[in-house]
């Protein structure tokens, strides 16, 4: 098989230190790289815009959540309203005619200022008390924007996108969309795999497997708590603004509520948390599966073969994405990341079961 | 000033209500550290039990009987099959189970039996209750003596030799093992009493707004009011309860016209900030020490 380790010898540890130290994931990399430049030369426009766009932005918002509740331990229930702090201030700022490029860092500031200060709020707890008290912010957030007309212009009202450019480039047409949002998964990706292997990165794994004992040994995990709160809100700031630019191009509240949240938990843990792979195969299977299943029941409803009444249809694919959650959970705990896994591993070492090390 | 005490009676009416959800997530609690959030969605299919049971024409009666029945064996079967699975799972895994359970169950409820609200009657009859010059529900009212009536019964379970069995349960699991107590079988009866409460809290509920998937978002005021009570606290979800209740009810009765509305999540929001802020094990829960 193309993908053997053995054969692969490192001399150097600067060779084993690289990001993809087998040859077989930098080929597989590289051609997931030409798949997703040439996606709009060979997709139809509405695959591009209703999955492969969003497809990528919820993979870069489940990276920055799993930055830092897979890595870093902290548990976060309102990431949605971190979202929605980016997507309005940068709607707000564009709208004033500040260039796309400092809105977007000014998102990406604001949602970390506001996710930092509820994170030291919330820096005192953990595991579940950390849970609810982001689920408070999750509320007290949608609340603020609702109900202050100057942010959301009202609660039912909805904000269009001005017409920007990004680095000279209108962002208007789907094909400059699409690459502005494959130019952030793509830096986030990078960003999230190189904060793996530095000492930030232990950190907070220190941080995440035992906040005590990694204060004995000398993290001060009140910095890096605060550190990973800061780097995953500005991060999902950022992605917020991609969201309501590149996706919807208009902003309501209701894009950003608790289900979409909870929808973003959901991808990081069917992923796999902490698991930068893992990401992606979430994002696309929370988004994608319920449409992909309801598809077939529908087919199969079409053939005579079941029959569903119209009320049972509407609420299949809420009750296909809970399956879904508690499936994983149940099942593969460690998520879609670990299968994935399991057959790299298989072909690394293909004509034997295992390796020697 | 009749106003004031008129809000100040409903909203400890609707915070006993409360607390009759609040109570079913204290006994999950107390017995496995579980928090579940799937006690929202449980209420509303304890109601649409009810009300599937009463519109084949059992008294009312009988039917809550019966749903309390169905529902005590559906915390039993929920633990069996999902939570068992879980015991040693880190927290987030178990949060999230319950919450997918809560969103197969919100989709499933509806799905099955269509989106319009259920009208429960069971008996009381909507005729305002009026005590000297305050209007209040008499659903409300039965809803707040049944809540009393529960709590008391909780707090007596817990000194009968099984209720003492699921105390040590909720001391340690492991040496509760060692006693030879059973845990996963004290695991399942606080499931299937969590179930007995989300049919007194269904009914009730169901009896004031309808039974819909709207049932459902109790979940939050109910999370409130055990945060602020302290989880493992059954006294706590009566206090707290209330507070929440008046809090819920007051604050918005005076503030909602100069904002412009729903003031009370906002409310429940910052109980839920503050508690946790400034006593996180609440107001009458067990502190946790931890150890490296």
């Amino acid at each position: 098989m193309f993908y053997r380790l053995s054969g692969v010898y490192h001399t150097r540890y600067s060779a084993t230190r690289q990001l993809w130290p087998i040859p077989a994931d930098r080929w597989q990399i590289g051609a997931v790289a030409v798949l997703a430049l040439a996606a709009p030369l060979y997709m139809s426009d509405l695959y591009l815009s209703s999955y492969l766009l969003p497809w990528l932005i919820f993979s870069a918002a489940t990276l920055a959540l799993t930055l830092l509740m897979g890595l870093a331990g902290q548990l976060h229930f309102g990431f949605g309203a971190v979202m929605a702090i980016g997507a309005y201030t940068s709607i707000h700022l564009a709208r004033a005619g500040v260039p796309f490029e400092l809105a977007l860092l000014a998102a990406g500031l604001m949602a970390a200022l506001i996710g930092c200060l509820f994170g030291a709020a919330a820096l005192r707890v953990k595991g579940l008390y950390l849970v609810m008290a982001t689920l408070a912010m999750q509320f007290l957030v949608d609340w603020v924007i609702v109900n202050v007309n100057a942010i959301s212009g009202g609660a039912v009202a909805t904000l269009q996108t001005p017409q920007v450019s990004y680095l000279f480039v209108p962002v208007a047409s789907l094909t400059a969309r699409y690459y502005l949002a494959l130019l952030w998964a793509a830096i986030v990706t990078l960003l999230v795999l190189n904060i793996k292997r530095t000492s930030f990165g232990r950190a907070l794994v220190a941080v995440r497997d035992k906040d005590f004992a990694a204060a004995v040994i000398g993290v001060n995990i009140f910095k890096y708590k605060l550190l990973a709160f800061f780097t995953s809100s500005f991060l999902g700031g950022v992605t917020g603004s991609i969201l309501a630019f590149c996706f919807y191009q208009a902003v309501t509240p209701s894009q950003f509520n608790f289900d979409v949240t909870i929808q973003l938990v959901a991808m990081a843990l069917v992923g796999g948390l902490g698991s930068v792979i893992g990401g992606f195969l979430g994002a696309g299977f929370v988004l994608l599966a319920p449409i992909v299943l309801l598809n077939l029941i529908a087919r199969m409803t079409d053939a005579g073969w079941l029959n569903v009444s119209t009320t049972l249809m509407a609420h299949i694919p809420l009750m296909l994405y809970g399956a879904m959650i508690i499936g994983f959970l149940l099942f593969e705990p460690l998520g879609l990341a670990k299968i994935y896994d399991n057959a790299r591993k298989y072909f690394l070492v293909w004509p034997f079961r295992h390796t020697q090390s | 000033m009749s106003y004031f005490i008129e809000l100040l009676i409903n909203g400890a009416l609707t915070g006993l209500m409360y607390s009759m959800v609040a109570l079913g997530i204290v006994l999950i609690y107390k017995s496995s550290g579980v928090l579940n959030f799937a006690q929202g969605a449980m209420v509303m299919i304890g109601g649409y039990a009810v009300w599937l049971l009463a519109e084949t024409g059992l008294p009312i009666t009988l039917a809550i009987m019966l749903a309390l029945l169905v529902m005590f064996a559906f915390g039993l079967l929920a633990e069996r099959v999902l939570l068992r699975t879980m015991v040693g799972q880190p927290i987030i895994m178990i949060v999230m189970l319950t919450l997918g359970l809560d969103i197969f169950l919100r989709a499933l409820g509806p799905g099955l039996l269509g989106t319009e609200p259920k009208h429960l009657d069971i008996g009381i009859g909507m005729a305002p209750l009026i005590l000297g010059d305050v209007l209040t529900n008499r659903t409300y009212a039965v809803g707040g003596v049944i809540a009393l009536v529960l709590i008391a019964l909780a707090l007596l379970f817990f000194r009968t030799r099984l209720g003492t069995k699921l105390r040590a349960v909720s001391d340690d699991h492991v040496s509760s093992w060692s006693v030879g107590i059973s845990v996963e079988r004290a695991v399942a009866i606080s499931w299937g009493l969590a179930g007995l409460c989300a049919v007194a809290a269904g009914t009730m509920w169901g009896a004031v707004q309808g039974v819909d998937w709207s049932l459902t978002a109790l979940l939050f005021p109910a999370v409130a009011v055990v945060i602020l009570g302290g989880v493992d606290s059954i006294l706590g979800a009566l206090v707290a309860g209330l507070a929440v209740g008046i809090l819920g009810s007051v604050i918005p009765g005076y503030v909602d016209s100069l904002v412009g509305g729903s003031t009370r999540d906002v409310v429940t929001s910052v109980v839920i900030l503050l508690t946790i802020l400034i006593r996180p094990y609440g107001m009458f829960g067990r502190e946790d020490i931890e150890r490296i």
